[in-house]
């Protein structure tokens, strides 16, 4: 009795304190849309959360697994109330309760992933040019690959997935111009269960490369399996194919959170809708690894071209799906059309559901 | 191997665990009691076999842990619905919340570890044999304990003394009780049994079809295991006919998609047009089917309500206190 | 030793009254243990749990957010319940809602006048009942069980919804994500006192269900008629009582207040249609209608007891570092608690060694 008197003490102190200290000092929170133990996305954008923790020392709280309908506005009006300076909601699903948490809470910093609406001025959006990381990997499939056909498992027809299968098909195609790809809609973020199920299904069909946009490992598993080559997705997958994994790529949210974090501490925040890639460290590659050198040398340049910003994925000349001609020779994609991207270039084995 | 035999063997894989878990389940309704917590439970088997394969190193200890496992959590589920006589729909869906709750608490120490493999059994020649070979002779041995344990269930139920007390205590537990039949013992094993059965399937998740721990990864198979028992009119070769059907649907539903029509022209004129109007169907749909081709079996074997009465344990979901 | 149950001649009326309260001390003990299991301060994670969302009339508006789809939906299958029948894909029928609800603020944008909301929360609840009228027809026409039906169809209408709002009901301008447009102003349910939070009509929608159904239950022939049918079918019929009718009687009834809970939910705080508004409301709502010991105005104070565990669960989640897994096992033992304990009502429990000398530890 007297230990538990004492603890409850101890930690009305603590709470005291913290309430005090939460005043001067900042206090970043995250939100996630799945349990941090989903190893892909939810998982990632948590490891930017400890590196903040870790190399700014400020305090930091986060909810997971939060439903994007009502129960996310609750969320981040706690979070607001809660004394945080600064709140990342990191799935699209939140962009709604984001601003409207927003409006209420002017004092409170919001930074919404993958979003494209700021309408207050404490608003921010970013997000990550996955796409780059894509391109280079359709360079590597096309060069491994002995069928020359590659398979993807894709999550949800959303523009961020087509861009992604795009990347890759031009990717390919700069190297091996009849190179194929096959698309598999499983309609989950998450289910490994399934997302193995269309592995095997690719691999029956002849695919001797397997991409990934949904966040198990369950793809590399059955890769290793098979005993044919696989990319990883949101983390570094190595470990669950030791001789499968060519790369992956790697959410990497830390250099963003840092810097946004220390903008808040410093009083230098100012509203802003950024799209890094790799130039920023935002999009990281796994070591190249289960490849010949030559493969590795030349995925090794196009990274080094795309991070030196010599060299753009959806560049000219590019025909769509049906034929008809998207960009000119030399001619780069627009913002918009890449932000809102519903229609496959020309090589994707797929009708794109509507 | 040839594409058909790998789209079979994947079908396989896909049909083991819901073939497992709806066994199970069968004995435990044909014994009166409804247990709507096989999701609670297979997700309690797959963390408790996954973590004890990892801590000891060998599948195989992970599998028996697993059934144990899944065993201990439906005694709670026992315990309650039938000393405690509490509502069976209500009490299966807390066991439910509780398997989830509980292993996602166990294992978050088993994230983004690699899992172990239970390893595939391969006889010599015998798994050489065109197009059945590997089906038959190559798989895992778990594939192997599913048939054993459907054709054992059966035998069980209907060729012995045992299981003809059980069905009877489905049946009337009224009768059975009067008859000197403890319908508590008998309804206690039945529901220790479906749960080892569940724990198993989870087994499987876990150590053979994806090797490695996430949260939720049963991801609804408990309630297709479900759906199964109904739909097989609670008998066990239908429950395989059954598992097999809803696997075979996922798998082709994904190989559409993944073919291209091109590859298909070699096709007669009429099927070649079939398959082209598959293919622009919405994946959504698709993936409906098997719920909706659940149902229409549903409707088609209850239409006859002889038949019907004839296989479903008349006790079903009620409650039984012995009076003295 | 053994557990052995005799039934009481009537129920216990002091274990009526006291059984939620038993049930809540003992997972508060429970609970306790867990947290203290996981090396955290057992009073400071209760404190969280259940007086930290209560002490700030914003969390009460959200408590009355959260509870209000939960207690609509389960009145509605605290009746269907109460009659034998037994109807748990209410979710399928809060999505059918919700889908059929929106139709005239996606497909007729441009009429903008008061009388669209009540419109759209008429074509929910039609919708609703509509979607939950299929496996009550199943059952009565070809006697299909209407457990697996009711369940199979939550997946059908999730898949439908999903391939709406990615297909033809997508927003134009919205980049290609899923998603309907915003509803317009005239479709969106007001709030009850906009100056304090953002409570809306749907909690005063589900208090009048909760008493009208209260009412019914309690007061009328149908209500009488509902429990005699659902106690003993043959002593029904006896008294003139149709078992088809009442089939259908009791999924439009739960469906109906399931698709209401859905247009509610959608053109309340979420304000368009999209993938995600299933989020397992019509099966916790199972929960909560038994919690609430299926008498609608136990249900009222059940349904708040377990939105109040959600709101814990976040205020613990950021103050304690209590992981979401923690408040699905908390929300789990409650249940499971309240369930045992209510044994208690009906039965008189003793402990009896097997050689009949008496019990006792």
């Amino acid at each position: 009795m007297k230990k538990t008197l004492v603890t409850l003490m101890a930690s009305a102190a603590i709470a005291t304190m913290a309430m005090g200290a939460a005043k001067a000092d900042t206090k970043a929170c995250f939100i996630y849309v799945g349990p941090i133990g989903d190893f892909g996305w939810s998982y990632q954008h948590d490891q930017g959360r400890l590196a903040v923790e870790k190399e700014l020392g400020v305090e930091t709280a986060y909810l997971e697994s939060v439903p994007e309908g009502a129960d996310s506005e609750r969320a981040l009006e706690r979070f607001a109330r809660s004394g945080c300076n600064i709140i990342f909601t990191t799935s699209f699903g939140y962009m709604d309760a984001t601003n409207k948490v927003a409006g209420k809470f002017k004092d409170v910093k919001f930074e919404h992933a993958t979003g494209y609406k700021r309408e207050h001025s404490n608003v921010s959006t970013y997000s990550s040019k996955f796409y780059e990381g894509r391109y280079v990997q359709g360079q590597i499939a096309a060069k491994l690959s002995t069928t020359g056909v590659a398979g993807y498992i894709a999550s949800f027809p959303i523009p961020e997935v087509v861009r992604g299968i795009n990347a890759f098909i031009l990717g390919a195609q700069s190297i091996n111009p009849d190179f194929k790809l096959k698309v598999v809609w499983v309609n989950t973020w998450f289910d490994p269960g399934k997302e193995a199920d269309a592995a095997k299904a690719l691999i029956d069909q002849g695919v001797d490369i397997v991409t990934q946009h949904t966040d198990s490992t369950a793809p590399m598993q059955v890769a290793a399996e098979r005993g044919i080559k696989a990319f990883g997705q949101a983390s570094d997958m190595i470990q669950f194919g030791k001789e499968t994994q060519l790369t992956s790529i790697i959410d990497d949210w830390a250099p963003y959170y840092v810097e946004r974090v220390k903008a808040v501490m410093d009083g230098t925040w100012e509203q802003q809708d950024v799209w890094h890639g790799m130039d920023h460290g935002s999009v990281a590659m796994a070591p190249y690894t289960n490849m010949p050198d030559d493969v590795k040398a030349l995925a090794e340049a196009t990274q080094a071209k795309i991070t030196a910003k010599e060299f753009e994925p959806f560049t000219g000349p590019i025909t769509k799906q049906d034929g008809s001609v998207w960009l000119k020779e030399g001619e780069q994609a627009d913002l918009g059309t890449l932000l809102g991207m519903n229609f496959y270039v020309m090589g994707v084995d797929d009708t794109l559901p509507q | 191997m040839g594409t058909l035999e790998a789209i079979l063997l994947t079908i396989a894989t896909a049909a083991t665990p819901l073939l497992i878990a709806a066994i199970g389940e069968l004995v435990v309704e044909r014994s009166g009691v409804l247990n709507l917590g096989v999701e609670g439970l297979m997700v309690m088997g797959a963390v408790a076999g996954f973590g004890m394969a990892h801590l000891s190193g060998s599948a195989w200890v992970g599998i028996i842990c697993a059934i144990i496992a899944g065993a201990l959590f439906s005694l709670l589920f026992a315990f309650l619905v039938l000393t405690l006589v509490t509502n069976q729909v209500a009490t299966g869906l807390a066991l439910t919340l509780l398997g989830l709750g509980v292993s996602g608490m166990i294992g978050e120490a088993f994230i983004g570890l690699p899992g172990i493999r239970l390893e595939a059994i391969s006889i010599p020649v015998l798994s050489e044999i065109p197009l059945i070979g590997k089906l038959l002779f190559g798989q895992d041995p778990i594939f192997y304990i599913s048939i054993v344990l459907t054709i054992v269930v059966m035998w069980f139920l209907f060729r012995t003394r045992a299981g003809l007390t059980l069905r009877a205590v489905g049946d009337s537990h009224g009768s059975a009780h009067a008859l000197g039949i403890s319908v508590m013992t008998v309804r206690y094993l039945a529901i220790m049994f479906g749960g080892a059965c569940a724990g198993l399937a989870g087994a499987f998740l876990s150590l053979v079809y994806t090797p490695q721990w996430v949260e939720n990864m049963t991801a609804g198979r408990g309630w297709i295991a479900l759906a199964l028992v109904v739909f097989a009119s609670w008998r066990p070769l239908r429950v395989l006919a059954g598992a097999y059907l809803f696997g075979a649907i996922t798998i082709v539903q994904l190989h559409i998609q993944a073919i291209s029509l091109a590859e298909l022209e070699f096709l007669p004129g009429v099927i070649f047009w079939l398959a082209s109007l598959v293919k622009s169907i919405p994946s959504q749909f698709l993936s409906a089917l098997p719920y909706l081709a659940t149902v229409i079996v549903l409707v088609l074997i209850s239409r006859n309500r002889r038949l019907t009465m004839m296989n479903t344990p008349a006790s079903l979901g009620k409650p039984f206190v012995p009076s003295r | 030793m053994r557990i052995e149950l005799t039934k009481r001649p009537q129920h216990s009326v002091l274990f009526s009254a006291l059984s939620p309260f038993i049930a809540l001390a003992l997972t508060m003990i429970a609970g306790g243990l867990l947290f203290a299991t996981l090396g955290k301060n057992p009073f400071d994670a209760l404190y969280y749990y259940f007086i930290d969302p209560l002490r700030e009339t914003w969390s009460l508006h959200e408590l009355a957010i959260k509870a209000a789809p939960l207690i609509l939906i389960a009145v509605g299958l605290a009746v269907c319940f109460s009659s034998n029948n037994w109807n748990i894909g209410a979710e399928g029928q809060f999505v059918a809602g919700a889908v059929v609800g929106s139709i005239p603020p996606v497909l007729f944008p441009d009429v903008q006048m008061f009388l669209v909301l009540p419109l759209m929360m008429i074509l929910g609840i039609a919708g609703g009942a509509a979607y939950g009228a299929i496996p009550a027809f199943l059952k009565v026409r070809f006697n299909t069980n209407e457990i697996l039906t009711s369940l199979m169809l939550v997946y059908v209408a999730q898949l439908f919804n999903d391939w709406l709002v990615r297909g033809p009901w997508r927003n134009p301008e919205g980049f290609s994500f899923p998603g309907t447009v915003r509803f317009h102003e005239y479709a969106i349910l007001p709030q009850v006192w906009p100056d304090s939070g953002r409570a809306h009509w749907g909690f005063i929608f589900a208090l009048v269900a909760a008493v009208a159904a209260w009412f019914m239950m309690s007061k009328t022939l149908k209500g009488f008629e509902v429990k005699v049918l659902g106690q003993s079918p043959r002593a029904g019929r006896f008294a003139g009582f149709s078992s088809s009718r009442m089939v259908f009687f009791a999924f439009l009834v739960s469906g109906g207040l399931a698709g209401l809970a859905g247009i509610s939910e959608v053109a309340g705080p979420i304000e368009h249609l999209n993938e995600k508004i299933s989020i397992g409301y019509g099966f916790t709502a199972i929960i909560v209608a038994f919690l609430g010991r299926l008498n609608p105005l136990g249900i009222v104070a059940a349904g708040l007891v377990l939105a109040l565990t959600y709101l814990g669960g976040e205020a613990a989640q950021i103050s304690l570092g209590v992981s979401d897994k923690a408040a699905r096992v908390f929300q789990g033992m409650l249940l499971f608690f309240v369930l045992a304990t209510d044994t208690l009502i009906h039965y008189r429990i003793k402990l009896a060694m097997r050689s009949h000398a008496s019990g006792g530890a």
